[in-house]
């Protein structure tokens, strides 16, 4: 890609978010907004910098359960989703509670998971994201396994392929792209699952436990710093994904030239 | 014993959505015998089931009522034998093979080795004039292109039988042209009997030895006229009087068919 192609592509992202920090900034020196309301960009940035290598531990570990999470969740979505693609009546029986419980405010159970693992204990936040993902991969590969285009399947038919055939050659690359699509969602969701369940207590070094804690004691800058890092790694997971999907599924409609 | 079908329709019936409301009959009573080595297509206004009798000779759906035989076989066991090669009236190619890829697909699931594999796709797609698009993405090429890729894939196993819906439907004329020479000229250096659908009644009966009519609501089988033109046919087929006569025929046959349908 070019630099001007480039250019034009992200121009008015990098101008809106340039236009957000600075009427950030100016609102609050013009209205003399105090520091635990709202802190300045430059106060935070100053923060952050000073503190970077603090930071960058706290937002690893974090970062640790996230990723945890994350292979987890994804391997048992796909895994059960594979699974009941060969059982109709399995997967007609349990789509309905993975729907279901797709829209349960699982991060309510945190501080239930947290006592059954202990607090402290990562495994206790990789198992809340772990359950969280599921649900969406589950469904986004249950779906792509199954939306198949009948002409397609009937191609197959005509070539008396085997239920085995049809899922390696047909199901599995049809469902690619809706896998993709689970992953950009329990990449996000990851790294909020860690994050908030932090909240509910956990290791004095994990994210959502120094975010809580430093606001508890006023050093609001702080908190904004590992803000900060919770952003720069959630879009970096998301990136990451968007570029194994490039690379994977090149044949894929988002990426066809217009 | 007479000499065998190579395809052989008896007193076949197809009901969709029978019982129901939306219920259509699509075909009834069709009784069609096709003997080895015949080139048989079949021409009617649309709706009027030439892809249902094809998909049934391909036991892709089963019959109402009736028996189908291929090969003299059940049209099941012709189809887990790999008898016929089929293409869709649409190109039906996966979007994540390339050209080559998708063309191999067949000879994958038949055991086929890699380099047979490679040979023989390279081998059809120049036949269809593909050659160099073998590693270009379905969705790159055009409609007509994407179908010949199709004929491509469908020829790829020699199969002994072809069912072919419509496949030169996408093609501009010279192309068409071409590709009915082509299908002309493998007809006549192989054995293969081949089962033909086209809105084109030139073109049924420049390549056919029988065109079968179909009528529409219920489809049934209006004429069958014999092309006593001598075979394998060449361009100058078409500028014989005989050849005119018989298009002439069956476009009355078919005003007359829509008329009474309309
Ligand atoms: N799967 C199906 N379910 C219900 N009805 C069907 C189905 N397939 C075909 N039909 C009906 O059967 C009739 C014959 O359809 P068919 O596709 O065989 O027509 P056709 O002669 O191939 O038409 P065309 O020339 O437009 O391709 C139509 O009335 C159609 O609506
Ligand atoms: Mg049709």
């Amino acid at each position: 890609m070019n630099f001007r192609r480039f250019w034009s592509d992200y121009a008015p992202a990098v101008i809106l978010f340039v236009a957000v920090i600075a009427i950030w900034e100016g609102a609050v020196i013009l209205f003399a907004i105090e520091r635990f309301i709202l802190p300045a960009p430059s106060a935070i940035w100053s923060n952050f910098v000073e503190n970077f290598d603090r930071l960058v531990g706290i937002g690893w570990f974090t970062t640790k359960e996230a990723l945890g999470g994350f292979f987890i969740g994804c391997t048992l979505g796909i895994g059960t989703a594979l699974a009941t693609a060969r059982w109709l009546t399995v997967r007609e029986a349990l789509m309905p509670f993975a729907i279901a419980a797709n829209s349960v405010p699982i991060l309510a159970f945190a501080p239930i998971v947290n006592n059954w693992f202990g607090v402290d204990n990562p495994v206790s936040k990789m198992v809340i994201v772990a359950v969280i993902i599921f649900f969406p991969m589950m469904i986004n590969t249950v779906r792509g396994l199954t939306l198949v285009d009948p002409a397609a399947l009937e191609l197959m038919r005509s070539y008396a392929a085997s239920e085995f055939e049809i899922l390696f050659k047909l199901r599995i690359p049809n469902a690619l792209p809706y896998v993709f699509s689970g992953f950009k969602v329990a990449a996000s969701l990851s790294m909020i699952g860690a994050v908030v369940s932090e909240f509910f207590g956990g290791n004095r070094q994990a994210l959502g436990v120094f975010i809580t804690q430093e606001a508890a004691l006023f050093r609001f800058e702080n908190s904004w710093s590992a803000i900060i890092i919770a952003c720069f790694v959630g879009i970096t997971f998301y990136l990451v994904i968007l570029g194994i999907e490039r690379i994977s599924i090149p044949w894929h409609v988002s990426f066809r030239e217009k | 014993m007479s000499i065998q079908s190579t395809i052989s329709i008896k007193n076949t019936t197809k009901i969709f959505n029978q019982g129901s409301s939306n219920e259509v009959v699509a075909l009834k009573d069709i009784n069609l015998e096709i003997k080895p080595h015949e080139f048989v297509s079949l021409i009617g206004p649309s709706g009027c089931g030439k892809s249902t009798l094809l998909r049934l000779v391909a036991d892709l759906i089963v019959p109402t009522v009736g028996e189908i035989t291929v090969n003299g076989k059940s049209a099941r066991r012709a189809r887990v034998e790999q008898d016929y090669g089929f293409v869709f009236q649409a190109a039906t190619l996966y979007d994540w093979r390339t050209v080559t890829k998708n063309v191999q697909l067949p000879l994958e699931l038949m055991g086929y080795s890699r380099e047979e594999r490679k040979h023989k796709a390279q081998e059809m797609l120049e036949l269809v004039e593909l050659g160099d698009f073998g590693n270009h993405y379905p969705w790159q090429l055009s409609g007509g292109m994407q179908q010949r890729v199709s004929i491509a894939r469908s020829l790829a196993f020699d199969p002994p039988i072809l069912l072919m819906d419509e496949p030169f439907g996408a093609l501009d004329e010279m192309t068409r042209e071409r590709m009915n020479l082509e299908l002309q000229n493998i007809w006549d250096r192989t054995d293969t009997t081949i089962l033909f659908v086209t809105h084109s009644i030139p073109e049924a009966v420049f390549l056919s030895s029988r065109v079968v009519m179909l009528s529409p609501r219920p489809g049934r089988i209006a004429e069958i006229v014999d092309v006593d033109l001598p075979m394998p046919r060449i361009n100058e087929a078409r500028e014989d009087p005989h050849y005119f006569e018989l298009v002439n025929h069956l476009r009355d046959t078919l005003r007359k068919i829509e008329g009474e349908d309309g």
